[in-house]
């Protein structure tokens, strides 16, 4: 009895700020319901811009920009936007957000902005926003909202960055563009060693997606498809 | 003519939207479970990214681009609206998907059945607004150019979504260690086509 009671008086309490719930709403995205490995969005532009890592930093807060931003706004009007035309709102709000992120990248950026070419614009139909909108925004408040945009452009971002690491080191031996191979390995240099320069093609972004899908089902086994 | 063609053959394998830019990936790997859907999908796409890449050119050429709108008169041309085109674009690209659906309802209703649910999914389909963009970035000379490309894309992704759904099908039959099964295979199958397309790239048309 004690218990409802106690679980009653947490209800009617407004909720903390960061509450379990909360917390969840970020860490789940890590993990158990990664946009990438789990839910399969934003895989479009998740590949293309993995060669190096820095490039797929920008994008990573890009994306966290642009879907914090737009959960939270989507949210602030989820009572005002009739169903119909939500899909249009949805893509105007995107799409405003985006303008933003590409003119600040032009401006402050300008070689990772033409690195990334179109791939900015294409944040607009990246899939992981606007199913963050419908699947989220639009039934929850605010700072739930933006949570869990953050929570799920976290996860987005550690997968790109995971594979732009590999792409990068086994590619061209660098990370960040340092030189992490020493010289002195190279074949060329009278060592051992030479980069794979498959690791840079479009290919081995896949595959390497492919196998932290493995790693990553292999650990978590509830995440196993059946079929 | 040579260079259409040059251009139609390029887009197609050289340039391959899944292999080479991998776009439209979400679809591609939701709906590619079956040949027939898979059929669907790809048949819709081609159709709007061939409406939709010389409708964006037009927009692109007469109104969007630095000095575009001086057919308006002489104190227009050095109005640059290139900053509006992701919104121009998309809002185009969903327009007229929703038209493109109501005339194919109208008078071909089998093919509008056949496409079923596909065609409004497109709208979000990062193919069709990234066909857009690369119009843009590569700079065509003629709206003839843009709507090869325009084509030539959309089939290349359609024989890429056909491919991946037979190995599918196939594959369904195969003992593949559990952790890989479904989205992971599809993964790494997808990678060693894109190796299998890489053999177009160092053909110079």
């Amino acid at each position: 009895m004690a218990e409802v009671q106690e679980v009653k008086k947490q209800v009617k309490e407004r909720e903390a700020l960061f509450s379990k719930k909360n917390r969840k709403l970020i860490t789940d995205p890590l993990d158990d319901s990664n946009p990438i490995t789990v839910q399969v969005l934003g895989i479009c532009s998740a590949l293309a811009i993995t060669v190096k890592l820095y490039p797929a930093l920008v994008m990573s807060v890009s994306v966290l920009f642009v879907l914090a931003a737009g959960n939270v706004i989507i949210s602030l009007m989820r009572n005002y936007i009739p169903n119909r035309i939500r899909i249009i709102v949805q893509l105007v709000v995107v799409a405003s957000l985006v303008i933003l992120v590409d003119q600040v990248l032009k401006a402050y950026a300008y070689d990772v902005s033409k690195e990334l070419s179109v791939f900015v614009g294409l944040i607009i139909t990246n899939c992981i926003i606007m199913g963050r909108f419908e699947a989220f925004a639009l039934a929850n408040t605010p700072w739930k909202s933006f949570l869990d945009g953050l929570g799920n452009a976290f996860g987005y971002a550690w997968i790109l960055l995971a594979v732009a690491f590999f792409r990068e080191l086994l590619g061209s031996g660098q990370l960040f563009g340092y030189q992490v191979v020493p010289r002195s390995w190279y074949l060329t240099e009278g060592g051992v060693y030479s980069d794979n320069g498959l690791m840079l093609l479009p290919p081995m972004a896949l595959i390497t997606v492919g196998i932290i899908i493995w790693v990553q089902r292999s650990r978590n086994t509830a995440l196993i498809e059946e079929d | 003519m040579q260079e259409l063609i040059n251009i139609f053959v390029k887009s197609i394998f050289v340039e391959n939207m899944i292999f080479a830019y991998f776009l439209g990936m979400c679809s591609y790997l939701a709906v590619s479970k079956k040949v027939s859907t898979g059929v669907g999908l790809g048949a819709a796409v081609i159709f709007v990214l061939g409406i939709t890449v010389p409708v964006n050119y037009l927009l692109e050429n007469y109104v969007l681009k630095e000095g575009a709108l001086s057919w308006l008169g002489p104190q227009f041309a050095e109005v640059d609206l290139s900053f509006l085109s992701f919104i121009m674009f998309i809002a185009v690209i969903a327009s007229l998907v929703q038209l493109v659906e109501m005339i194919v309802e109208k008078f071909a209703p089998s093919l509008y059945s056949a496409l079923g649910i596909f065609l409004p999914l497109i709208a979000v389909n990062c193919s069709i607004l990234g066909g857009s963009l690369f119009m843009q970035e590569r700079n065509y000379n003629s709206i003839g150019e843009a709507t090869v490309f325009g084509l030539g894309s959309g089939v290349g992704w359609f024989l890429a979504i056909v491919a991946i759904a037979a190995i599918r099908e196939k594959i369904r039959y195969s003992d593949i260690p559990a952790p890989l099964r479904g989205l992971g295979i599809t993964f790494i199958v997808t990678g060693l086509m894109g190796m299998a397309f890489m053999a177009f790239m160092g053909i110079k048309l």
